[in-house]
């Protein structure tokens, strides 16, 4: 039973390998990506000029509405969920996820609630046109018919983030090899399993706050209508609840991936392991208690506003102990900088300037400022593309010779990292400008002062776009073929994963290696 | 060792299911925790219950401390539910009081859906801090009114400003919604954004 693997779709749609299934998810992720992707390509081009040329007012915005969600939902999340199912069982040495029927389940729910939510747009009345972040009374009283399938939509894919971290923590606690202590994980699996605890403590809070909307919508309660005794302030608690914690669900395992690849090409042991894990742990924690720093404007008393405000300055605290901890690393290192390195030390890079603009905003006072412009809008573009987005390709890069046996196209890796990097600052820095001069969020036209730095944006945009696509190419080249990948393809990396031959094989750690 | 390792799965996986319910759970707890919350903290215009206002009569009487040196305007508006065919309005718009002093207005409302309406007001009052203040002693919107087809009513609210209200606030706004209590949703929200889509397409 060498490297006996089923053939045909029925390997795919009945599969419980942990492999294939990161494989599935990877790449519904990308499909997602670049579907959501093509719906900024629209956004963009309506704000390439002020005026109204391409498409109209509520179509702009649900296309706005639309590539929140699936970039936040149907990208990042499920690429997050892909790389877990792909190495945490290769980096504690267990044969397979501890759940591997339930794992089959909580991937193939997706397709169908990622075509639900996208089949929204072509139902009467058109898709949702309220924003990422669907506040009430705009998706309740006032939402299109459309809206009760997005509902459902949001509550498929609760379940299958649900189902995914259940089987990630009791894969992390129960599948360790003899020998893999807690405090000897790499990284990324630490980040992981406190991702995971977040997924199921607020998931369940955004499968409540949808059903609120359900039935405030259908069945006549009024959780958030104020004609009813309800409150719409209430679903922004509720919803920033739940929303918090879940910016930190997408960039923890992002902290991991980039834990992962500093040490190898720095050559050096990561600075700090046990600080970084504590970090994880504070940032965990700290997300649950700051949700209102969202809210800052709906009329807050002065002591919940300097509340807030402080708990979220904190969070700078663990975050700077991680980007010192990375710095530290490469200090002194024998540095190379292959495409993996690149894409991770533009991560600390970025990241960092996305932190920044998040502790100007945490402070009440400028957050008035700040609030619903583009300030906003480059803030977590900078911390979500040039933070999750780069440390997910940075982490397709350092693997994909692992899963596929052959290595990359270097040449081309480096063009695609230098294209992007160039055009997401391109795309994202003016907004800055743009928010702090007062252009607000989600319009599709704009005062005419705002124009050149909108074109700017675009051209920065439809670039970043383009290069997705090469993107695309070079990870189809290196499945079809390339030089032949080592076992250890980097130079000494540290990990379990190393250890076995390249492409892993189907079946890995049928015997539990020794941990030393 | 397969065996055991299922069962400590199993254990493991039921403990995490639990922690998912009650999350959901808690997602619906934080409607009457946010409720007690504000009410504990007489924020987002909530003192005690919203339709009693802050006082009863009797304890309003010893806050009555009249203010002849101070002079507060008092705004009144009036809204709809969206579902509701109705002539809802106040029928003085902006008044002058001196904390202390009772004073009454009145809403008129006029029932135009051709049939018997159970309708409720609810009160809000604007700046929110202010709405520990003010003491509605009688007003429509303690109870649930009752409105044949085409029935007109002017609805009383005596109320008073306590004296107690911070200097800074000179103005308050007094706003009703009514509703109606058996309210179903007969919206088309489907039809109403094709028509928001076609107005803007006409534009």
């Amino acid at each position: 039973m060498s490297d006996h693997k089923p053939t045909g779709i029925t390997r795919w749609l009945f599969t419980t390998n942990h492999k294939d299934i990161g494989t599935l998810y990877l790449w519904f992720a990308f499909i997602m990506f670049l579907v959501g992707g093509a719906m900024a390509m629209v956004i963009r081009a309506e704000l390439m000029e002020p005026g109204m040329q391409v498409v109209d007012p509520l179509f702009f915005n649900s296309m706005t509405t639309m590539h929140g969600l699936i970039m936040v939902f149907g990208a990042v999340m499920p690429a997050m969920v892909g790389f877990a199912n792909w190495m945490v069982p290769m980096m504690i040495g267990a044969p397979d996820m501890a759940l591997p029927r339930m794992n089959n389940w909580s991937f193939w729910i997706l397709p169908f609630a990622g075509t639900m939510l996208v089949s929204t747009l072509f139902m009467e009345g058109g898709g949702p046109a309220f924003g990422w972040t669907f506040y009430a009374p705009l998706s309740t009283t006032f939402a299109p018919a459309s809206t009760d399938f997005f509902i459902f939509a949001v509550h498929m894919l609760g379940f299958s983030s649900i189902m995914g971290a259940i089987n990630i923590i009791a894969t992390i606690l129960n599948m360790r090899a003899p020998g893999m202590t807690l405090m000897k994980m790499p990284l990324f699996v630490w980040t992981w399993l406190i991702t995971a605890f977040l997924l199921i403590a607020v998931m369940p809070v955004l499968a409540g706050a949808v059903t609120m909307m359900l039935t405030d919508r259908n069945f006549g309660t009024s959780f958030f209508d104020a004609a009813g005794g309800g409150d719409p302030v209430l679903f922004q608690h509720v919803f920033w609840f739940f929303g918090h914690p879940e910016v930190y669900i997408m960039i923890l395992p992002a902290f991991g991936i980039v834990s992962q690849i500093i040490p190898t090409f720095a050559r050096k042991q990561l600075f700090g392991y046990a600080s970084m894990v504590y970090a994880t742990a504070a940032i965990a924690f700290l997300s649950f208690i700051v949700w209102a720093h969202h809210m800052f404007t709906v009329g807050m008393p002065v002591a919940g506003e300097l509340y807030f405000t402080y708990a979220t300055v904190m969070i700078a605290v663990p975050t700077a102990v991680k980007v010192f901890n990375w710095t530290a690393t490469m200090w002194k290192g024998s540095m190379t900088f292959e495409t993996p390195m690149l894409w991770a030390v533009a991560f600390v890079f970025l990241f960092t300037i996305g932190g920044f603009t998040g502790l100007m905003m945490g402070v009440a006072p400028a957050d008035f400022q700040y609030h619903d412009s583009y300030f906003i809008v480059a803030h977590f573009h900078y911390v979500l593309v040039t933070g999750a987005v780069f440390a997910i390709i940075a982490g397709i890069y350092y693997w994909i010779p692992k899963w596929t046996g052959n290595m990359y196209d270097e040449r081309l890796g480096k063009i695609h990292f230098w294209w992007s990097t160039i055009s997401v600052n391109v795309l994202f820095f003016p907004q800055h400008f743009l928010g702090l001069a007062g252009m607000p969020r989600r319009i599709p036209d704009y005062a005419v002062q705002f124009a050149e730095f909108n074109f700017m944006s675009s051209i920065g945009g439809f670039a970043f776009g383009a290069a997705q696509l090469l993107f695309l190419y070079i990870v189809i080249k290196c499945i079809r073929g390339g030089d032949k990948a080592t076992d250890t393809v980097w130079e000494n990396p540290e990990g379990l994963e190393w250890t076995i031959p390249s492409p892993a094989p189907y079946h890995t750690f049928e015997t539990a290696p020794k941990v030393k | 060792m397969l065996n055991q390792q299922n069962k400590s799965h199993n254990k493991l996986v039921g403990k995490l299911l639990l922690v998912v319910v009650g999350m959901f759970g808690f997602g619906f707890a934080l409607a009457p925790m946010y409720e007690a919350f504000c009410n504990a903290f007489g924020i987002n215009g909530r003192f005690v219950d919203i339709q009693k206002g802050s006082y009863d009569a009797t304890v309003a009487t010893d806050k009555m401390q009249l203010d002849k040196d101070r002079t507060v305007t008092v705004q009144f508006t009036a809204s709809r539910n969206q579902n509701l065919q109705w002539e809802f309005r106040p029928m003085e718009t902006s008044i002058t009081v001196h904390p202390g002093e009772v004073r009454e207005v009145k809403y008129y409302a006029k029932n135009m859906t051709g049939k018997t309406v159970v309708a409720q007001a609810v009160p809000s009052i604007v700046p929110g801090q202010a709405s520990k203040y003010f003491n509605k002693m009688e007003c429509f919107c303690f109870t649930q009114q009752t409105f044949a087809p085409g029935e007109a009513k002017e609805m009383p609210l005596r109320f008073v400003v306590d004296s107690g209200l911070p200097k800074k606030i000179s103005t308050l706004t007094l706003a009703y919604t009514f509703f109606d209590t058996e309210r179903r949703k007969v919206k088309d929200s489907a039809k109403i954004e094709t028509n928001m889509r076609l107005a803007i397409k006409a534009r």
